[in-house]
């Protein structure tokens, strides 16, 4: 990767920003604040869950109709989908090939180890954990194939796959590493579009705030089906 | 005091290199850390072996040629250049491992001494103001505001010794970059350049082999200058503005 990145000709605008590292680190934070922003709006139309059976499934029908009647049913979710796979390829594609470039850069380790940041350091092996999780979620709670639920309502695949106590344990450890990511996450991608002015101090506060909120919020749904507040 | 020393110790850029152990006796907590290092080179040459190559010029940590990893730590536990740093630092008796700068763009010369070149061909890609030469100006002829003085004197007292960029887990030089660009792209005397200083500086870094920024801060914390932490952010900030510009050169 460092000799691609040192052939590449430079950087002369937007649609050339993946020439340089900085480029990529860009397209790095907008594609995972585009993420984020799905992730915030899906925590928070989860909580619908506590009104129980009848008005969440309501809310998941009307997800299909947004738009409507411009948009055919389900369109909206289909463009939706496809702006989060886009997202998500380069995502993963910025942070690969960043990664590559940055191992590079470091041939011979040192033989005294110094610790980083927590956070920090489990954005690469963290990121991993995510993408196994958003397929197993897909095949979970979208397409259901792995879902023990006999009926396609949304409050039956909940309850049903959250029954099973190693599903909880993989939906949390997911959470966890979707907490870290953004712990970290968020606040790089402020430092990396230049919005940090004379402290990180405010955008840091901010990602932890953010972080916390979206970890607990999902969290909510599995343990509450497990201590039996939603059945 | 005495010391357990742990050096990398290379012939040159074709070695494989190997950490070797020494013992020192008789070091003095008021010694510099690189004083220290020439007690060790003292013993070393009497005994008729080939003393440790280190990097050093002015040992008032001002000129940027010091640096070596002590512990793990650039420049070592304190934020401070290697000279400045005293063996009162360490307790007896302890294990201090010593290493160079560790980057590809930073090859081995011998032992603890790394070239980096990379960094002035970095400036020479634009580090620089374009200036009549000849007398200096009339100070106060051109006027700052002090906020963007003091910024841009803070980000000038970079004396390039590198440490961030081997104190960086990517070794990225983002921190050096950042630095340069901020101190010049304040001024007034910089602005015919900032657009093209902050592409060319960064197309440089890529080239050289610089690792990217994770935004982990360990080169601030290294910093014997503090340079802070937002200047990178200013130097993304100042990449978006050239970028959005448009300007090829």
């Amino acid at each position: 990767m460092v000799e691609t990145l040192s052939k590449n000709p430079r950087v002369t605008g937007f649609a050339t920003l993946h020439r340089s590292t900085i480029g990529r680190k860009m397209i790095m934070a907008v594609t995972g604040l585009i993420m984020l922003a799905f992730v915030v709006v899906h925590m928070v139309g989860n909580l619908k869950i506590f009104f129980g059976e009848t008005e969440f499934n309501e809310y998941a029908a009307w997800l299909r109709t947004i738009g409507e009647p411009a948009l055919h049913e389900a369109w909206y979710l289909w463009i939706q989908r496809a702006v989060l796979t886009v997202a998500l390829v380069l995502h993963i594609w910025a942070a690969v090939t960043l990664s590559r470039h940055d191992v590079n850069a470091r041939p011979v380790k040192y033989h005294a180890k110094r610790k980083g940041g927590y956070a920090t350091s489990t954005m690469r092996w963290g990121g991993v954990t995510l993408l196994l999780f958003i397929i197993w979620h897909i095949l979970d709670m979208t397409t259901g194939t792995v879902n023990p639920a006999t009926s396609h309502e949304p409050y039956e695949r909940i309850t049903a796959g959250f029954d099973q106590w190693w599903n909880v344990a993989i939906y949390t450890l997911a959470m966890v590493a979707l907490c870290l990511h953004i712990w970290h996450g968020l606040w790089s991608a402020a430092n990396t579009l230049g919005w940090n002015r004379a402290t990180t101090a405010g955008f840091r506060t901010f990602a932890v705030f953010v972080a916390l909120v979206v970890g607990f919020g999902f969290l909510l749904v599995p343990y509450s089906v497990v201590f039996g507040l939603v059945d | 005091m005495k010391l357990k020393l742990k050096i990398w110790r290379q012939k040159n850029g074709a070695d494989a290199g190997a950490m070797v152990d020494y013992d020192l006796d008789n070091v003095s907590p008021d010694m510099s850390f690189l004083e220290m290092l020439d007690t060790l080179n003292e013993k070393l040459i009497l005994d008729g072996d080939d003393p440790v190559a280190f990097d050093h010029d002015c040992r008032e940590g001002i000129c940027g040629s010091c640096g070596v990893v002590i512990n793990g730590e650039a420049h070592g536990p304190e934020q401070t250049t290697a000279c400045q740093l005293h063996m009162r630092a360490f307790s007896d008796g302890e294990e201090i491992i010593i290493e160079p700068w560790r980057a590809a763009p930073f090859p081995v010369i011998k032992d603890l001494v790394v070239n980096r070149s990379a960094f002035d061909r970095i400036i020479g890609a634009g580090g620089y103001i374009t200036a009549p030469t000849g007398s200096a100006p009339e100070g106060n002829s051109t006027r700052i505001p002090k906020p963007d003085a003091d910024e841009a004197f803070a980000n000038a007292t970079c004396i390039g010794c590198g440490a961030c960029v081997a104190a960086c887990p990517n070794g990225s030089a983002s921190l050096f970059v950042s630095a340069k660009v901020t101190h010049l792209n304040l001024l007034p005397q910089g602005q015919p350049e900032r657009t093209t200083r902050v592409l060319d500086m960064v197309e440089q870094m890529d080239a050289e082999g610089f690792g990217g920024c994770t935004n982990t801060g360990m080169c601030t914390v290294s910093c014997p200058k503090e340079i802070p932490f937002v200047s990178i952010a200013n130097l993304n900030k100042e990449y978006r503005r050239a970028v959005k510009s448009g300007r090829k050169a």
